[in-house]
C-alpha cells in the first residue's frame, strides 16, 4: 500500500517532457488536424447516435402516436430509411457537404434553414453573457486570490459556489417570477417593435436583460474559481519576490507581473468552457422563449423531431470544436512559454 | 485485524477525518447530506402511496400554503411538500449512479492510457479530448431522446458524456506514480501489468477518484434535473426536475405560485452544494499543497 496521503498535485505537475523541435507551422497543422478529426467524429457520431436503437428513427418519431403500417412505410421512404445503412450514411455525408441536414419532421422544412435562422439570436445571447461573465469572473478571481482569506475572498468564493450549484434554468424561472413585471418575460422583441435601428436595438436589449443576467450568474463562478486558482499558483513565484525586492508597489506587482501570467491559462479555459455556456444557453432560452437554438432544441424534443435534433447537435458541437481551435492558436500567439516548449 | 498494516491504515483514516472535521464547510456539507439521505430512506414510511396518486388528490389546484398543505399544492392538488420529499429518492440515486458510472469509465480509460503507452494511449487520448470539449448537455439530450426509458436512460446518458475530466486526472496521476522508483522495482521483481495496475497504481489513484466522484455527483444531479426539465425520461417518475417542469408548464410562474417553484429548486441547490462542499473539503485534506494555500 502506498502512502494514502501522497501529495496529488506535486505528482501531477510531472508531465511528460515536451517534445523539442517543430515550428509554428507544425503546431498549427497538428491542431487543425485534431479539429478536423473531431469534426469527422461528430459527423459519424451524429449519424449513428440517431440509429443505435432497434427499429429506426421513424419508430422513435412516431412513438406514442397512432400510425398505421402503411404510413410508417411511407415515412420511411420519404426519409430514406428503407435503404441499406451504408447508402443512408453516404447520402447523409453528401448532404452535409452541401449544407443539407435533412428535413425537419415538425416544421416540414429543411433543418439547415431552420437552424440558420436561430443561430443569430443564440450567438447574441451567449456571446454577450460569456463576455460579461468572463469580465466579472476574472476580475473577482484576481481580487479574491490577491487578498486571499480576507472577507471579500470568503464571501465571494462562497457566493460563486452557490451560483455554480444552481441549475441556470431554475434561476431563470425564479428571476422571471420576481422581475417578470418589470422586464419582458419572453421573446426577443415586442410584437410592435420599432423598425428604426436604434429603438429596435434598445427593444432587443430590454428583452435581453433577464436571460443575459441569468446566464452570467450561472457561469461567472467557474471563471472566478479558475482565475483565483491560477493567480494563487503564481503567488509564490520567485519573480514576484524579485519584483517586490526592486521596490515596486503591491499594486504594480499584481498588475504588471502576476496578472499577465495568471491570465494566460485562464484565457484558454474561458474558450474551453464555451461548451458550458452553450449548455446553459439551451435551458435559459427555453425558459425565456428566446428564439435561438436552445428553444429550437426544446421544440424539437417536444415534437420528437430527430432530423432537426441531429442538425442542432452537429452545428453546436462543430461550433465548440472551432472555438477550441481558436483558443489553442490564440494561446500560442499570446504565451511565449507555449511557443518555447 | 491487528496487523501493523491495518493499524497504519486506521491511523491514516483517523488523520484524514480529523483534518476533514477542521473544515467547517465540509462538516456542514456532511450534515446536510446526511439529512437528505435520511429523507430518502424514510420517505416510504412517512408518505403513503395515496398521497402521490393524482386520482386521489385532496387539495385544490395550486392552493397556497395552509395548515393541511405546508407548501401548498401542485396543479393536480397534491401536496408540494410530499412530492418534494419523495423526489429526493430518485435525484439522489440517479446522481450517485451517474457519477459512479462516469468516474468508473474515466478511471478505466485514464489508467489504460497512462499505463500502456503507444497507439492505445494515443487513441484513448484523442477520444478523451473529443468528449472533453463536447458540450455534454447537448450529447446527453440527444442520447436520452433516442433511448427510451426513465431513470436508467438518464443515468446512462449522463455517465457516458461526463467521464473525460476524471480520465485526464487519473491518467496524469498514473503517469506520475509509474515514474517513481518503486514501480521499477516491482517490474524488476517480475510484476506484470495486472500487478502494477491493481497493486500499485490503483491504490494511489483511489483518493483522487473518490474526491472526483463526490464532486461529480453534484454535476450529475444538476444534469439530471435539466434533462427532466426538458421533458426527457419517464413522466411517471417523481423528480425535482420533473416537478419544476410541470410547475412551469402549468402556469405557476405567471400565477406566482412560489410554493411550487421554490421547494424543488432549493432542494437541488442544497444537495448539489452539500456534495460540492464535501468534495472540496476532501480535496483539501487529500492534497496538502492545496491545504496550506486555502
Amino acid at each position: 500500500m502506498t502512502d494514502f496521503l501522497a501529495p496529488v498535485e506535486e505528482t501531477i505537475a510531472e508531465a511528460p517532457p515536451p517534445q523539442r523541435g517543430g515550428g509554428a507551422v507544425r503546431y498549427l497543422l497538428t491542431k487543425v488536424g485534431g479539429a478536423i478529426m473531431s469534426v469527422l467524429m461528430v459527423v459519424v457520431l451524429g449519424f449513428f447516435l440517431f440509429r443505435v436503437m432497434p427499429g429506426d428513427p421513424v419508430t422513435i418519431m412516431t412513438r406514442g402516436r397512432p400510425v398505421s403500417g402503411a404510413q410508417l412505410d411511407q415515412l420511411r421512404a420519404e426519409h430514406g430509411f428503407d435503404q441499406p445503412i451504408l447508402v443512408q450514411f453516404w447520402n447523409y455525408l453528401v448532404g452535409l457537404l452541401h449544407g443539407d441536414f435533412g428535413n425537419s419532421y415538425a416544421f416540414n422544412a429543411p433543418a439547415g434553414a431552420i437552424i440558420g435562422e436561430r443561430l443569430g439570436p443564440t450567438l447574441l445571447l451567449s456571446g454577450t453573457a460569456a463576455v460579461l461573465a468572463a469580465a466579472l469572473g476574472l476580475w473577482l478571481g484576481a481580487k479574491t486570490a490577491w487578498y486571499r482569506n480576507g472577507p471579500l475572498d470568503r464571501a465571494s468564493t462562497g457566493v460563486a459556489l452557490v451560483f455554480w450549484s444552481i441549475p441556470p434554468w431554475w434561476l431563470g424561472v425564479v428571476l422571471l417570477m420576481i422581475a417578470g413585471g418589470v422586464f419582458p418575460t419572453g421573446g426577443m422583441q415586442s410584437p410592435d417593435s420599432p423598425t428604426a435601428l436604434v429603438p429596435h436595438a434598445l427593444d432587443v436589449a430590454h428583452h435581453m436583460v433577464l436571460p443575459v443576467f441569468t446566464l452570467v450568474l450561472a457561469i461567472y463562478g467557474q471563471y472566478q474559481l479558475v482565475m483565483r486558482a491560477s493567480l494563487l499558483e503564481e503567488m509564490n513565484s520567485d519573480y514576484l519576490t524579485t519584483a517586490r525586492a526592486k521596490g515596486l508597489r503591491d499594486d504594480m506587482v499584481r498588475r504588471r507581473h502576476a496578472l499577465p501570467n495568471a491570465l494566460l491559462p485562464t484565457t484558454t479555459l474561458v474558450f474551453l468552457h464555451l461548451g458550458m455556456v452553450v449548455s446553459g444557453a439551451i435551458t435559459v432560452e427555453a425558459v425565456y422563449s428566446w428564439p435561438g437554438l436552445g428553444q429550437l432544441t426544446a421544440e424539437a424534443l417536444e415534437a420528437k423531431d430527430l432530423p432537426l435534433l441531429q442538425g442542432i447537435f452537429i452545428v453546436l458541437v462543430i461550433a465548440v470544436v472551432i472555438m477550441n481551435l481558436v483558443a489553442d492558436v490564440l494561446l500560442r500567439v499570446l504565451d511565449p512559454r507555449v511557443r518555447a516548449s | 485485524m491487528t496487523s501493523p498494516v491495518w493499524a497504519r491504515r486506521r491511523a491514516a483514516a483517523g488523520r484524514v477525518w480529523r483534518e476533514f472535521a477542521a473544515n467547517r464547510g465540509g462538516l456542514v456539507g456532511v450534515v446536510v447530506l446526511g439529512l437528505f439521505v435520511l429523507t430518502a430512506i424514510l420517505a416510504p414510511l412517512l408518505i403513503s402511496e395515496s398521497s402521490l396518486d393524482v386520482t386521489r388528490a385532496t387539495g385544490q389546484r395550486l392552493e397556497s400554503p395552509s395548515g393541511d398543505f405546508p407548501l401548498g399544492t401542485d396543479e393536480n392538488g397534491l401536496s408540494v411538500l410530499t412530492l418534494t420529499l419523495w423526489g429526493t429518492r430518485l435525484s439522489l440515486v440517479v446522481g450517485l449512479a451517474a457519477a459512479v458510472l462516469s468516474v468508473l469509465i474515466g478511471t478505466t480509460v485514464g489508467i489504460l492510457a497512462g499505463h500502456f503507452g503507444g497507439w492505445l494511449s494515443a487513441v484513448l487520448l484523442r477520444f478523451t479530448d473529443f468528449f472533453l470539449i463536447m458540450p455534454s448537455l447537448v450529447l446527453a439530450i440527444a442520447l436520452s431522446a433516442v433511448l427510451e426509458g426513465g431513470a436508467g436512460t438518464i443515468i446512462l446518458a449522463i455517465g457516458v458524456v461526463s467521464w473525460p475530466t476524471s480520465a485526464r486526472l487519473v491518467r496524469a496521476q498514473t503517469l506520475a506514480v509509474e515514474a517513481r522508483p518503486y514501480i521499477e522495482r516491482a517490474r524488476a521483481l517480475g510484476g506484470g501489468h495486472g500487478h502494477v495496475i491493481f497493486k500499485h497504481v490503483l491504490p494511489s489513484v483511489l483518493p483522487l477518484v473518490f474526491v472526483n466522484t463526490t464532486l461529480a455527483v453534484g454535476t450529475a444531479i444538476v444534469a439530471e434535473s435539466t434533462l427532466r426539465f426538458l421533458g426527457l425520461g419517464s413522466t411517471s417518475e417523481i423528480t425535482w426536475g420533473g416537478l419544476l417542469r410541470s410547475a412551469s408548464s402549468s402556469g405557476a410562474i405567471t400565477y406566482g405560485a412560489w410554493w411550487y417553484l421554490l421547494p424543488p429548486g432549493i432542494a437541488i441547490v442544497l444537495l448539489v452544494l452539500a456534495f460540492t462542499l464535501v468534495g472540496r473539503a476532501l480535496e483539501t485534506v487529500l492534497n496538502p499543497k492545496l491545504r496550506e494555500r486555502r
